[in-house]
């Protein structure tokens, strides 16, 4: 931990309360409360001089072991003055997958939460433009999530609006009309 | 009437009927690979961007929780195709963070002479490009003929063009043979000659100089407000560049300099990349002649890296050291921690978050790619400009789908 760090997590303390460090092979990290996030991100921005935020990511802790949350939101920022680096990291779980959105601190937090909430459905509050960026709009899951397998579930259960005939009696029907129309062309 | 009268939604409309949509991509000759713009003209003028990705995405970062870390170099390669080696150092360079290893001095020389040749092929190819869609043709062939000759250089030392994947955990594939060191050293010798002649086609070049001069301009406040590294920060006074600020790999042992520029418009963003193959080429020059003798992978004892076939075939060690790693239920000692590494790419900041879990696979493999963060600027880059500025403005800022979309 450099002197800057130790700075830093005091002026944290000051504003907000004890918050847990932690650190690992140079990587200075502070876990901070979904409440207090904006709070804590504005100190740093403002008086602590993190003018770039390098990235937001996402962890989703669904199969970790011995995990406590479901989702580990991870902002990487750093002081391009004094090359400090800190890692801020939010625990979200099911159902307040919400947390403010960075924007008007960096308005390059745009995309990159716009594929945080396309990746892993996690909700920023405030943002501009909300929308999915890498998957279509019509896609319903979200797949960096643990839960969606690597194989994909198939169009026919992700899209809205696209229904694929069900396994009974009527399935014969469809599949029998479809190959008649097939046959046709 | 009043001025400052509220106007209905109706008439917005309507008052903007003259206002017409011209889709950009995703297929066009000049966007180079596949994205959209979604572009809203006032004549030639365009008055609104709207950028529409995707169409390349292919779940790199879900590939990388199902392939081990050796393996998914191989997917790194296919980010930023144009400089895939400096992928393969950045993934491992963060990889050998979570996991504690220290490579060899030979492999950190062997990398940083690739990630510079990597990056000298990226800025000719962006800076060959964004001349080409000006209307510079010849410019673009000399940037290619060098980068063919860098590609050849790559071939010599792992036997692949395009997607070396060179780098291993703990180490390297291929290790420099003499034929490799003197390709770079014939290299370094005729490349100034091209750079010369490249700089005096363009640099005073009335044409070149009017279409990209004042155009998209981007501020210093701006661009680090935006996340924005690399040439595209540097381009407009920024002087943060990692190799300097936080030595990675050998780069402390050099002596070079970090480029900058203050205008922030097209053509600095191409005047600084040429500036910079200057200062990449001075690295090469030192780097070459100083490569350390010794060993490129870590000690077959640490269990760290894979042996060569030499090693598993000949020695008791070598055999149990492969066993170890390759075996489904054994392999690398990875703690249960999270870490994130970067580089300077050639476009800019190229991190990897990486989540262990023990096992032998990333239990996540973020990767911040710089061209998405820098596409996210393209908007306000564009807006009031001609709609022939779009192609000058998107070779400057050097998208490559492949790396935005994953």
């Amino acid at each position: 931990m450099t002197p800057d760090n130790a700075t830093t997590f005091e002026a944290l303390k000051i504003r907000c309360g004890q918050m847990p460090t932690s650190e690992f092979r140079g990587d200075t990290r502070v876990v901070i409360g979904q409440d207090k996030l904006l709070e804590a991100m504005r100190l740093l921005k403002g008086s602590r001089g993190f003018d770039l935020l390098v990235d937001v990511t996402c962890v989703d802790y669904l199969k970790y072991r011995d995990a406590a949350h479901r989702f580990g939101l991870v902002y990487l920022l750093a002081n391009t003055a004094t090359n400090e680096r800190l890692t801020v990291r939010v625990y979200l779980d099911e159902p307040e997958l919400a947390v403010p959105t960075m924007f008007p601190l960096w308005s390059g937090a745009e995309w990159l939460e716009r594929e945080v909430y396309d990746m892993f459905g996690i909700e920023f509050v405030g943002h501009p433009d909300l929308r999915r960026i890498l998957m279509p709009d019509e896609f319903t899951a979200f797949p960096l999530r643990k839960d969606y397998p690597l194989q994909g579930r198939g169009s026919g259960t992700i899209f809205k609006g696209f229904r694929e005939p069900r396994p009974d009696a009527n399935a014969l029907c469809i599949v029998s009309v479809r190959l008649s129309f097939h046959v046709d062309r | 009437m009043s001025i400052a009268e509220p106007i209905s939604e109706a008439e917005v409309e309507s008052r903007e009927d003259y206002l017409w949509t011209l889709n950009f991509g995703p297929q066009h000759p000049a966007t180079h690979t596949t994205l959209r713009l979604v572009l809203k003209l006032d004549g030639e003028r365009v008055v609104d961007a709207t950028p529409d990705i995707g169409f390349l995405h292919s779940g790199f970062e879900k590939e990388g929780e199902h392939l081990d870390y050796n393996q998914y170099v191989t997917i790194t390669d296919r980010m930023n195709y144009i400089s895939p080696v400096a992928n393969n150092v950045a993934w491992h360079g963060a990889v050998e963070k979570l996991l504690g290893i220290e490579i060899t001095p030979r492999c950190k020389y062997i990398r940083t002479i690739v990630s510079e040749l990597a990056r000298i092929s990226d800025h000719l190819l962006s800076t060959g490009a964004m001349g080409l869609d000006v209307g510079a043709f010849t410019f673009f062939l000399y940037a290619f003929y060098q980068r063919e000759v860098i590609y050849d250089i790559f071939e010599t030392l792992s036997g692949q063009r395009f997607h070396p994947s060179l780098t291993r955990v703990g180490g390297l594939a291929y290790d420099f043979t003499p034929l490799v060191i003197e390709k770079i050293r014939t290299f370094i010798k005729n490349f100034p000659v091209t750079l010369d002649d490249m700089e005096r086609l363009l640099n005073r070049n009335r044409i070149f100089v009017d279409r990209t001069k004042g155009v998209g301009v981007l501020t210093k406040e701006r661009v680090t407000n935006r996340s924005a590294t690399g040439p595209v920060a540097r381009a407009s006074g920024v002087t943060r560049d990692l190799r300097k600020d936080e030595p990675y790999l050998a780069y402390a042992d050099f002596d070079f300099q970090v480029c900058c520029a203050t205008a922030g418009d097209c053509f600095a963003r191409y005047y600084l990349r040429m500036a910079e193959m200057r200062e990449s080429l001075k690295i090469l020059t030192q780097a070459i002649e100083n490569v350390p003798a010794g060993p490129i992978n870590v000690g077959v004892d640490e269990r760290k890296t894979l042996p060569n076939k030499a090693q598993v075939y000949q020695t008791i060690e070598g055999t149990i050291t492969h066993f170890e790693l390759v075996m489904a239920n054994r392999g690398f000692e990875v703690p249960t921690e999270e870490t994130y590494a970067a580089i300077e790419s050639p476009n800019g900041e190229l991190g990897f978050y990486v989540v262990g879990d023990g096992s032998n696979v990333a239990y996540r493999a973020r990767c911040r790619p710089p061209s998405y963060i820098h596409f996210a600027l393209f908007p306000e880059l564009i807006r009031g400009h001609t709609l022939s500025d779009v192609v000058a403005v998107l070779g400057s800022l050097n998208i490559i789908a492949a790396e935005l979309d994953r």
